[in-house]
């Protein structure tokens, strides 16, 4: 079927994978059973543990398909997807990890030197190592090239001053790096994109502070992060000085089409079937038909994408429209689940399918708005259509 | 698709593309049946895709059938390709010949008393352009698929909302021209087949609306500029292109997993069916909707195209099944999958 503008290729997964689905259920299943964890909404944006992010590196579960050499295990794009996916259906709590694993370790594996490679990789695999992402700022969100972090040369490296934003899990336990985009030459109105670079920094280096936010569901996961004269040593440059919107550029398409962009809520959906199963209408009929349909549609476009990477390709435009309609989905799924929903639900506030369910609710905001708003996204889906 | 397959597609698509012409169609639509182009199916052999060699067919695989299918989407072919695919496809699985001429399938499970046929059924395509009505009919020894000739019907003459013929036709006490028991397959899975054909084929017209649309906006000029170069427009298109996509997206799957069965509609291939149909739903209404609004009062007139394709999507979307339909009998699916299941079923089709 040939014409398309924007194809996903169907994916059969391989026997290690299938095999690999089976090994997580298992594991699942009997940390929640031993109370290893509470299932919860959001859970990769939200859901903060240590101790279950090393268990998971025990098990080979993070770091999946970077090389041995850095603590990885060489698996493929597709295993990875199997466990990304089986831990946010379960609600598991895997944000320690999750930015490190998606698109950190992965950024420094691509562009960084050997030295940083071999000492930081290892660790996040491990599951001890944790990562921040440093993009937007108090004064930059959507347009991001105009950030205002600034790097100076000096001796040994560069002195950064300046504030990051939003950054998701930076003041937690184990955190240590934050992938910064900053500026190391001045702003150019006719080249705008020159001139920045991306520094790993140290989050316990001098003059780094961090401050949690509070978002509007009363949780403290995403940060101020403030650096007064804080020194980089160049060994913690990613690419090459100056070139560093490339960088991020290729770091935003790690984030987009993963299946975290369409299952944020599922759990909540599993949890309430129990209670829509008592006496169903033909109205939660209806409901749960479109929601398991809109789900199947999205796990195959968006697996087409982990497919098309296994290839060797870059679908960053199909990464940003998978994106784009998931996480418009992220909001349907808690809107749709909540008409359903008898009182006895939606009015409690004590029990699990209540907590997720207001949970849900709560977070779905930062669905269309965490790794590029969908008004950012529909400017590159446009781009490749030509209209731009 | 093989090399081979994609020989097939490219020859399909150049010959809508030269003989399903914006005054082709509208003429079928007024009536005028487009003899050049079904000639030219016919030589080709494209009709009989999907019929078992033994059956004098091409015996070609399930998948080629769906690519030639939305190409045909896409040229709002004007002739019943879709429904003699269908009926090939019924008639292989029965065993039976398949007669010359354009053929089409009334839904339903019609009576079958001492080898003669009863009932009737709204909307059938094209059956005043068809050699013969096939139907699925039971009787004392199980259900039976019955091929009826035209003039043995009654029909009341009617149009889809595209204008292309949707006849009601009756048959009392018909006898069939051929008979034969099918065992694996009921009217349920006759309308599964008939929804995921419409997917298809609503994928492939949904493309051309979106070309349509982009072409458009990069033309038209309003305020100075190209109204594309507004965000406001250009916002409303990438919707456009994300629900083609994932109708697509859908609709390939399913039919993926009917060609992975051989045919046979199973529990997994309905569920992708129902998938399919209910993304159908959504595409026909949103995407149409932008494609007009983009084209302006251009759009609205019988002269543009646009509503070749669009009238199309919505005549489809009403057919073999409503997405509130589908999405139902999905829900209640999905309730006897209960908690545990849910997730595990909806992971199975890709860790077959």
């Amino acid at each position: 079927m040939s014409t398309s503008r924007f194809r996903f290729p169907g994916v059969t997964m391989p026997p290690a994978a299938r095999a690999l689905r089976e090994e997580v259920r298992e594991f699942l299943a009997e940390e929640r059973a031993s109370g290893g964890f509470e299932p919860m909404a959001d859970c990769w944006a939200a859901g903060f543990s240590a101790e279950f992010s090393r268990k998971l590196g025990q098990r080979g579960w993070l770091g999946m398909t970077w090389p041995k050499q850095y603590g990885g295990h060489e698996r493929s794009f597709l295993e990875r997807y199997v466990v990304t996916e089986e831990m946010l259906a379960a609600g598991a709590p895997v944000m320690a990890h999750w930015i490190a694993d998606r698109q950190s370790g992965t950024q420094m594996l691509r562009h960084a030197c050997e030295e940083v490679k071999a000492a930081a990789l290892p660790r996040m695999a491990r599951g001890e190592t944790f990562c921040a992402i440093g993009m937007s700022e108090p004064n930059t969100g959507s347009d991001l090239a105009s950030v205002s972090t600034r790097a100076e040369r000096v001796e040994g490296g560069w002195q950064v001053n300046g504030r990051k934003i939003w950054s998701t899990g930076a003041h937690g336990e184990g955190c240590d790096y934050m992938i910064a985009l900053v500026r190391t030459a001045p702003a150019d109105p006719k080249e705008r994109h020159q001139g920045l670079s991306q520094l790993i920094i140290d989050l316990k280096a001098p003059g780094v502070t961090v401050r949690g936010i509070e978002d509007i569901g009363g949780q403290l996961h995403f940060n101020e992060t403030l650096f007064e004269d804080v020194f980089v040593p160049d060994s913690h440059l990613l690419g090459e000085a100056g070139k560093g919107w490339s960088l991020v550029v290729g770091e935003l398409a790690l984030e987009r089409s993963g299946p975290e962009r369409f299952l944020s809520s599922f759990i909540a959906l599993r949890e309430a079937m129990e209670v829509l199963s008592r006496n169903p209408d033909d109205r939660t009929r209806e409901v749960l038909g479109h929601l398991v349909a809109q789900i199947k549609t999205l796990r195959r476009m968006s697996l087409g994408i982990a497919g098309l990477l296994q290839e060797g390709r870059s679908p960053e435009t199909e990464a940003a429209l998978v994106k784009d309609i998931a996480t418009r989905f992220e909001r349907e799924l808690i809107e749709q689940l909540r008409i359903v929903l008898p009182d006895e639900v939606l009015l409690d506030s004590s029990g699990v399918l209540p907590r997720l369910v207001r949970e849900a609710v709560l977070r779905v905001p930062s669905s269309t708005l965490r790794g590029g708003t969908n008004e950012v996204l529909k400017g590159m889906i446009v781009r490749q259509l030509g209209l731009r | 698709m093989s090399e081979t397959d994609s020989v097939i597609l490219d020859t399909a698509a150049r010959m809508f593309a030269d003989l399903s012409t914006q005054e082709v169609v509208n003429a079928a639509e007024k009536g005028e049946w487009p003899a050049a182009l079904w000639q030219a199916i016919e030589e080709s052999g494209l009709h009989l895709t999907w019929v078992p060699e033994a059956s004098g067919g091409v015996g070609a695989d399930l998948l080629d059938g769906f690519a030639v299918l939305k190409a045909a989407g896409a040229a709002a072919l004007p002739v019943p390709l879709a429904e003699t695919l269908l009926a090939g496809w019924l008639l292989g699985r029965a065993g039976l010949e398949v007669p010359q001429g354009p053929l089409t399938v009334a839904r339903g499970r019609h009576r079958l008393e001492n080898g003669l046929v009863s009932g009737a059924a709204l909307a059938v395509p094209h059956a005043r352009n068809a050699a013969q009505i096939l139907v699925l009919a039971e009787g004392e020894a199980g259900l039976h698929v019955a091929a009826l000739a035209r003039g043995d019907c009654a029909l009341r003459e009617g149009q889809s909302l595209a204008g292309e013929p949707w006849d009601a036709v009756e048959f009392s006490a018909a006898r069939p021209v051929a008979c034969a028991p099918i065992a694996d397959l009921d009217a349920d899975q006759l309308d599964a087949m008939g929804a995921l054909i419409r997917a298809v084929q609503a994928a492939g017209a949904l493309e051309t609306a979106l070309e349509l649309t982009i072409q458009y906006a990069g033309e038209r000029v309003q305020f100075g500029r190209p109204i594309g170069k507004f965000q406001a427009v250009q916002h409303m298109i990438a919707d456009f292109a994300g629900e083609v996509a994932a109708l697509s997206a859908a609709a390939d799957a399913a039919a993926e997993a009917v060609a992975a069965t051989g045919g046979a509609i199973d529990a997994g291939a309905w569920v992708e069916i129902a998938t399919a149909k209910t993304r159908l739903g959504r595409a026909a209404s949103n995407g149409p909707a932008v494609a007009h609004q983009v084209h302006g009062a251009m759009g609205f007139t019988y002269e543009h195209r646009l509503h070749h394709f669009t009238r199309r999507a919505w005549a489809w979307r009403d057919e073999f099944g409503t997405e509130t339909r589908w999405a139902r009998r999905l829900g209640e699916a999905v309730l006897s999958w209960g908690p545990d299941q849910l997730w595990p079923k909806i992971t199975a089709v890709t860790d077959k």
